[in-house]
């Protein structure tokens, strides 16, 4: 599969990332060779075979419904960055 | 041209759960801002989510009840998008295995039955809270972020577009609330949050079998906010293709102040959410005995309710269906007739009297003063003449500020109807003596002028005289 700059672009843009395009060439070579990689999967005769959803002989892990104790306000708020008033503090969130 | 809007809706349901949809912290609204938070639903790195099983019984439980087929193999995906009120970045969701599929639920509309035809129900984690710093989000420099609503269980319900009037969507949406109501999944209180739609707006020229360009509005909590901007997203619709334009496909926001709608965003192409399971969460498999225990668990639902009521009790379809439209009332119904009312009375009264109280002091029939064992009392002295409709009115009036049996209110006002011939017949000669003109007109054939001498002794008899004994004794002494 070949990868474009738009392509680049495109999955930069859902990323929220800028990147420039003096750097595109060696994300368009990166990202290519993963994907030729993965490429390698088509050689197998899927036919027949149900999609994987999940990769673990596992199915219903569930928990009861019962209340177990939050974090502390301080601690859930210990990382962030910006903070006010107990709320986590974010820029401006949308684009023009 | 004429135009046809077709209108789908996609209902948010915040399930009724003591814990978060995959961790242990509350789902308890009001909560101070981030108390109700833990490493998993904030997201941190290296933590698992676990399901709460409640979900799965609700999300089952809610797909019977409007018809669904439960998909016996379901599981979780991811759905990406970067947006601050959601820590880990995606929002874990159901895409191409829900847990409910292809339902429908029937609604009446100006007296006619119509489908409304579901796509999916899906089980999902709700965002958190913004909370901008300026008047609008669009001139916030920035933001600040409660956490305390993130993870809590939704059920996103998603209709076909087979609704075309504002009418439609809105009878949908109340018939979607009561059926989460009757099953007990949700508290449904809209002005918490509890029950909110997204609404796909399109217009069409009548007979047209393509749909044209849709506009969605997001998070529309109110049944007034979803018929008005409904209503005037078809008139906008209508304006732009009437002067030759076309509808942009866009987000747009209700704004409930100003009564119009507004563009948010545009980029419809930037909605790239590349889904892919949820590699934490195991899938999850029901059984048919399972669905079939839950089937059994189910009440009796809105619509066969309604039909009990009237094949029971000889309620018009119309007042059943009234009564029905929301469980509380239902049962308010029931216990009032339980308690020995007459079932059509007790709906004329739970219909009137009492649902104008409510109206008028903006409370629920869960927090109506007057209970159903007085109410069915009072209409029981009603049966038996001990009071007329009339004096029933004054005796509710008593009873929504008092805590008074209603049998206490007649005594101590002195409010029993006279049913003692005599003293009728006192009221009657006195009337007819004073009111020569009506009694003349109704000698001479006019048999309507009796009704302005009953009036007349109803009055003078402060409206406690039997009115039946009243009608006999004026046509016999009037010959």
């Amino acid at each position: 599969m070949k990868v474009t700059k738009e392509d680049i672009q495109n999955v930069a843009g859902l990323s929220r990332l800028a990147i420039p395009d003096t750097e595109t060439d060696v994300y368009i070579a990166q990202l290519g060779g993963f994907l030729e990689y993965v490429e390698n999967l088509k050689e197998i005769d899927t036919e027949g075979v149900a999609p994987t959803t999940y990769a673990l002989p596992m199915q219903n892990v569930f928990r009861e419904d019962v209340v177990k104790p939050s974090l502390d306000r301080e601690a859930a708020l210990s990382n962030a960055p910006m903070k006010e008033d107990g709320y986590f503090k974010v820029p401006r969130v949308l684009e023009e | 041209m004429k135009y046809e809007a077709v209108i789908g809706l996609e209902i948010h349901c915040e399930l009724k759960t003591n814990t978060k949809i995959f961790c242990g912290c509350e789902t308890g609204f009001g909560g101070d801002q981030n108390t109700h938070v833990c490493p998993v639903c904030l997201g941190l790195p290296g933590v698992l989510p676990t399901i709460n099983k409640r979900v799965v019984e609700f999300g089952i439980k809610a797909g019977l009840a409007t018809n669904c087929t439960i998909n016996k193999f379901s599981k979780f995906d991811r759905k990406n998008y970067y947006y601050p009120d959601l820590p880990k970045n995606w929002q874990t969701s159901q895409y191409d295995l829900p847990i409910a599929e292809h339902g429908w639920v029937d609604i009446d509309v100006e007296g006619e039955k119509k489908r409304v035809r579901l796509t999916r129900i899906h089980m999902e984690e709700d965002a958190g809270k913004l909370v901008h710093s300026g008047n609008t989000i669009k001139d916030s420099a920035s933001s600040n972020v409660d956490y305390n609503r993130t993870g809590v269980p939704l059920l996103e319900i998603v209709s076909e577009p087979d609704m075309h009037t504002a009418e439609e969507a809105r009878t949908y949406m109340e018939k979607i609330k009561a059926i989460m109501e009757y099953i007990d999944v949700s508290n449904c209180r809209m002005e918490e949050g509890n029950l909110r739609a997204d609404v796909n707006v399109s217009i069409r020229p009548v007979g047209s079998k393509e749909l044209g360009t849709r506009t969605e509005m997001k998070n529309i909590n109110s049944f007034k906010s979803l018929v008005d901007a409904i209503d005037y997203e078809i008139d906008r619709q209508t304006e732009v293709l009437e002067d030759g334009g076309h509808i942009v496909q866009e987000t747009r926001t209700w704004d409930p102040n100003r009564g119009i709608t507004l563009s948010m965003r545009s980029k419809e192409d930037a909605h790239d959410y590349r889904y892919m399971p949820e590699p934490d969460l195991p899938p999850i498999v029901t059984t048919d005995e399972q669905i079939e225990a839950y089937r059994k668990e189910l009440p009796e639902l809105p619509d066969a309710r309604r039909e009990r009521l009237e094949k029971e009790y000889g309620l018009s379809d119309y007042d059943a269906g009234v009564i029905t439209s929301s469980r509380p009332m239902a049962e308010y119904f029931d216990e009032v007739v339980a308690g020995g009312a007459d079932a059509k009375l007790a709906a004329n009264w739970i219909m009137g009297e009492l649902a104008k109280h409510l109206n008028a002091e903006n409370k629920t029939i869960v927090d109506s003063p007057v209970e159903p064992a007085r109410l069915a009392a009072m209409i029981q002295m009603i049966t038996k003449g001990t009071i007329s409709s009339k004096i029933a009115k004054t005796v509710f009036e008593e009873m929504w500020t008092s805590k008074d049996a209603p049998e206490e209110i007649v005594k101590a006002k002195g409010l029993v109807q006279i049913t003692d011939t005599k003293a009728i017949e006192e009221i009657v000669d006195k009337v007819i003596a004073d009111n020569p003109k009506p009694v003349e007109d109704y000698k001479s054939g006019n048999k309507k002028a009796i009704g302005a001498l009953v009036g007349q002794v109803m009055k003078q008899s402060k409206g406690k005289a039997n009115p039946q004994m009243v009608n006999q004794l004026l046509a016999q002494k009037l010959g």
